[in-house]
């Protein structure tokens, strides 16, 4: 039974529960009319740019079988690139392009592409291979994010990616998560990545965990975790609060990437973010998300920001442990 | 939003279901259990022919009382046909007749007939010999030399019947007996061999009695004599003896079915076990049907069959829901387990189990392969399920050469689930990793044993198809199951962590 704990523990946590979450805030707070807006990639970029809110830079979007063959002049002057398909989920699908030498692309891994093979990458997404349903798609061409070099000793290949929840606009509570040897590059907790829970007064690190378990360090890099503090973290939140206004979602997963140059910039929304959150912040989300149904409509994002601010704020479990 | 007309509405589903089932429990008097009953088999025969617009008589042999079973009861609905009920020297017939009809027919004849071990058999005369056997060249040799090597290895008339027989079983047949096939078919072919000898012997036709099975033919079976007693044999394997479940339905080596005036005539069978008290089951009654007593039991045969199988979904679904909602086992497809169950209910547990792993496994591999080619998802799954047939058939096949009738059975999975199953599983290797595919199918294969073993339940079954009111508290259940916002079990695993510091 050590591998058990009871209701009444988790309650007292204020940990929601998959059928909580589904009934009492997504099914509530999340119109689905409104889920296109999110799993349209392209849609959520056209979007935040009306809403001011920054995103990696679009290139350009190819659509049709035949504007495949134009996508070298599309590229042409750009050394590096991302390209995705707008409704691909999970990851899949997206083709990183670090720089160009000549006719070659190159990828991160150093492996090296001609323009054919990235035509008929771009051709596969279009006929839906790794849509939803094998429907029918759109590639987006993304400028590269360089991403912070502060942040390079905390993950292994992959961008790491900070995971805001939002809530009625407010944002509730924040984790980094850091690829890993183990997650191959990707930032999917379930499959290996650490998660780092993030103050969400100061966004510095609170708490690790990976598979479930605390952890104090990077396991590649070895680098400690507790010393991890996200630049720019009111811009940041600020950005993150206003995806409620643009979308119009109640209870929102926002993925928030640290660009070198322009700071934070949004990647991707989620309507249906999942619950590891509260694992790598060691609190429920439920005593949150309760105070947060108290206030009242038509709040400012700044005014959110600084209420969440307020009164989320939490010292870190990393340092207090480091000290004893 | 109020929550209180969601709670009035489950609790009259609730209560309406509650109280349907207690009206058909006391006014109807249908039990709550299983146990303690008689076993009745309704047996319905639908004869369907192409009448060609002149008179039309047709003329069906009807079951008796026999050994095992007795005939309780009988009704027809033919529209339009005069009908009449003949008996010859203890054969009974139907006969329908019209003056002129044109075009598709159908008539039906409907029987219970309760399961009484106690039975027994009528006093059958023994039938004439038939002298008049004539063979032609070179036939005659031929039955001449089976006849005489059985007759040697035999003592009397049965023991001349299965030698006989077993010069006809698949791996000892000689030219002979191939020779014979050729030109006759195997049941009359072994009753003119009997009857050569010297051996009474007659075809007869009987209906193996399988609950809930539909568009079912008569069998071939062959009623050896001696002076005192005749015994059964089964012509295929040359096996003595009556099976429990053989209601023998023309006994007298007559035609089942005779229809002048009509051409592609053909008769088939349903048939359905009910268990019913052992009064009811013998005093017969015909409720008449009011709102209160809607029940399915008022459609012909072969619906309520089908419905007994409808009917037991839910219980199925709500396996599912458990599992998924309170439990939090992971399933690849929300109802896929429900219908991998149904298959297991045609195939039995372990065959299916074992037929599902390996038409998957070898499915996973060869879609490997497709996965190469980068295919549209439609046309990928397409390939998919003409992999599936081909896996399906060359199991069946194998399974047949080896002698296991149970690899037959596999063929009652829904290819198009199969198939779905392998697609699945495939985008899940290749995007988590096999881990989650042995969670997900792992966790999908627990769902789909346990709906099997809840749907296949005989207490289960019993109260789903009698008490239709059943089916309104389980909507009730799963209603409030569906607004459940507590954790799941499985949660309190996952999140234990957390409560540790």
């Amino acid at each position: 039974m050590r591998e058990w704990t009871t209701p009444g523990k988790l309650r007292a946590k204020g940990i929601i529960g998959m059928n909580r979450r589904n009934i009492r805030y997504i099914g509530r707070y999340n119109n689905r009319r409104l889920y296109p807006l999110v799993d349209d990639k392209l849609q959520t970029k056209l979007l935040a740019e009306r809403f001011g809110i920054t995103t990696p830079a679009l290139i350009g979007t190819v659509t049709t079988q035949f504007g495949v063959k134009h996508i070298g002049e599309l590229l042409a002057g750009h050394s590096g690139f991302v390209i995705k398909p707008a409704k691909g989920s999970g990851g899949k699908g997206i083709l990183v392009i670090e720089r160009v030498e000549g006719d070659d692309f190159i990828k991160p891994s150093g492996a090296r592409m001609r323009l054919v093979d990235v035509e008929r990458h771009i051709s596969n997404i279009l006929s839906g291979l790794y849509s939803l349903g094998g429907a029918p798609d759109v590639a987006l061409a993304e400028a590269l994010i360089n991403f912070d070099a502060s942040l390079s000793e905390y993950t292994y290949e992959g961008v790491p990616d900070i995971r805001v929840i939002v809530f009625r606009g407010y944002p509730v509570m924040a984790m980094m998560r850091l690829s890993t040897a183990a997650s191959d590059g990707k930032a999917n907790l379930h499959q290996g990545a650490v998660g780092v829970g993030l103050d969400i007064a100061t966004g510095t690190a609170i708490r690790g965990v990976q598979f479930d378990r605390t952890r104090h360090d990077h396991p590649d890099t070895g680098h400690e975790l507790a010393s991890l503090t996200i630049p720019d973290w009111p811009t940041l939140l600020l950005l993150a609060a206003g995806c409620y206004e643009m979308t119009g979602l109640g209870y929102l997963g926002t993925d928030m990437v640290l660009d070198r140059d322009q700071g934070p910039m949004l990647l991707e929304l989620n309507a249906r973010p999942g619950l590891a959150i509260q694992m790598a912040n060691g609190e429920g989300l439920r005593r949150r998300l309760d105070l947060i149904e108290k206030q009242p409509e038509g709040v400012s994002p700044e005014a959110r920001v600084a209420f969440a601010r307020e009164h989320f704020a939490r010292r870190s479990e990393l340092e207090t442990t480091a000290e004893a | 939003m109020s929550r209180l007309p969601f709670y009035l509405l489950v609790g009259v589903l609730f209560l309406a279901g509650v109280a349907m089932s207690l009206h058909r429990h006391y006014q109807l008097e249908v039990p709550w259990t299983p146990g303690e009953q008689r076993q009745v088999w309704e047996v319905e025969a639908q004869v369907n022919f192409t009448a060609l617009g002149d008179p039309v008589l047709v003329d069906m042999a009807l079951p008796s009382t026999q050994e095992g079973f007795r005939l309780l009861t009988e009704h027809t609905a033919s529209p339009g046909f005069g009908l009449s009920f003949v008996e010859e020297a203890g054969a009974r017939r139907a006969q329908w007749s019209i003056r002129e009809a044109s075009g598709s027919q159908q008539l039906y004849y409907t029987a219970q007939v309760l399961v009484a071990p106690d039975s027994r058999p009528p006093r059958l005369e023994t039938p004439p010999l038939r002298r008049d056997i004539v063979w032609e060249r070179p036939y005659d040799t031929a039955a001449t030399q089976l006849i005489e090597r059985a007759w040697g290895r035999s003592a009397d008339p049965y023991t001349f019947a299965r030698e006989l027989f077993h010069e006809f079983d698949e791996q000892r047949q000689d030219e002979n007996a191939r020779l014979l096939l050729t030109q006759f078919d195997r049941t009359p072919l072994l009753v003119r061999l009997l009857n050569q000898a010297g051996v009474p012997a007659r075809e007869v036709s009987g209906l193996l009695l399988e609950d809930g099975r539909r568009r079912q033919s008569l069998t071939s079976w062959v009623q050896v004599f001696d002076d005192q007693h005749w015994r059964l044999f089964d012509p295929a394997t040359g096996e003595q003896g009556r099976p429990d479940n053989l209601l023998i339905w023309e006994g007298d080596g007559q035609a089942v079915l005779e229809v002048q005036g009509g051409t592609s005539s053909r008769v088939t069978f349903s048939m359905l076990s009910r268990n019913q008290p052992a009064a009811a089951a013998v005093r017969n009654q015909l409720a008449e049907d009011t709102i209160l007593n809607f029940s399915i039991h008022s459609l012909p045969l072969e619906e309520q069959a089908l419905f007994q199988t409808i009917l037991l979904i839910p219980i199925g679904a709500l396996v599912v829901v458990v599992l998924r909602i309170l439990v939090g086992i992971k399933t690849s497809g929300t109802f896929m387990p429900v219908l991998i169950a149904l298959a297991f209910i045609q195939t039995s547990l372990a065959t299916g189990l074992i037929g599902f792993l390996l038409v998957v496994a070898v499915g996973l591999v060869i879609r490997s392969y497709l996965s190469y080619l980068n295919l549209l998802l439609v046309a990928r799954v397409t390939a998919v399920i003409i992999t599936v047939i081909g896996i399906i058939s060359v199991f069946s096949v194998l399974a047949y050469r080896f002698g296991l009738n149970a690899g037959l059975t596999i063929t009652f999975f829904p290819m198009i689930i199969l198939s779905w199953t392998i697609e699945r599983m495939s985008i899940l290797w290749e995007e988590e990793g096999p881990k989650q595919v042995l969670i997900q199918g792992g966790g999908s294969l627990v769902t789909a044993v346990l709906a099997f073993l809840a749907m296949n339940n005989p207490w289960v079954r019993h109260i789903t198809f009698n008490f239709l009111g059943v089916q309104l508290i389980l909507m009730a259940l799963i209603l409030m199951i569906g607004n459940y916002t507590g954790y799941r079990l499985l949660e309190l695993r996952r999140f234990k962590p957390v409560t540790e510091d």
